[in-house]
């Protein structure tokens, strides 16, 4: 929710949410972190369509984590044209999964790795209890 | 010139509405926007925020007077 203002750190999470595979496990792995307490999920596509309250929200966030799916870097990029400093990033297809068409099946194990990568990035913050 | 402030009522978005009030003077309208489902609707997704005409300026901070004022001779 937005009511974020009397909380210690603010981590956000944007994700490329892509068709690909790829896309999709980025997608739910932010889904699943924001469930687990784990910084709160943010509009991409807002980024993209120039909302002046995502990207305020993004440039306001003490760490602003980045997921894409693949090395087309979609959210890196939309994140830089925005102007909004990201300081954590995971690429799927980094982790050694393949980019293919979606089958509608979301890879656990990517996703439990991803999450992993991320967790290690905001290890402190995360251990902190201040998300 | 229209200055909103979104926030749910706590302290620090309070703060921002009385630097936003004391860097407008009377050049500008100040309101509040409290209800969560508007805050959402605007994308503020980190409270306090602030909007300038229609266009968020910054969220997730409590901005000085002059830093307010700079916002709004811009
Ligand atoms: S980063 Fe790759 S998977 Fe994600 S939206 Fe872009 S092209 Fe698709």
């Amino acid at each position: 929710m937005a009511n974020e203002c009397c909380s210690g750190t603010t981590t956000v999470l944007f994700t490329c949410s892509g068709a690909a595979n790829v896309g999709q496990v980025a997608n739910q792995a932010a889904v699943d972190l924001q469930q687990e307490g784990i910084g709160k999920m943010l509009c991409l596509a807002g980024i993209g369509s120039h909302n002046s309250g995502m990207i305020a929200s993004g440039k306001g966030a003490d760490r602003v984590v980045g997921i894409d799916g693949c090395t087309v870097a979609c959210t890196k990029k939309a994140l830089e044209h925005a102007e909004v400093p990201m300081t954590d990033y995971v690429v799927v297809t980094g982790l050694g999964f393949k980019k293919q068409a979606h089958d509608g099946v979301v890879d656990k194990e990517a996703v439990e790795k991803v999450k992993d990568e991320i967790k290690k990035c905001l290890g402190p913050v995360v251990a902190s209890g201040g998300t | 010139m229209k200055i909103e402030i979104y926030g749910t009522g706590c302290a620090k978005c309070k703060k921002l509405f009385e630097n936003a009030q004391a860097a407008a003077g009377s050049d500008a309208l100040v309101s509040k926007v409290e209800d969560i489902q508007q805050i959402m609707n605007a994308g503020v997704m980190l409270t306090p925020a602030i909007a300038i005409d229609g266009e968020v300026k910054s969220a997730g901070k409590v901005l000085s007077v002059d830093e307010i004022k700079k916002m709004i001779s811009k």
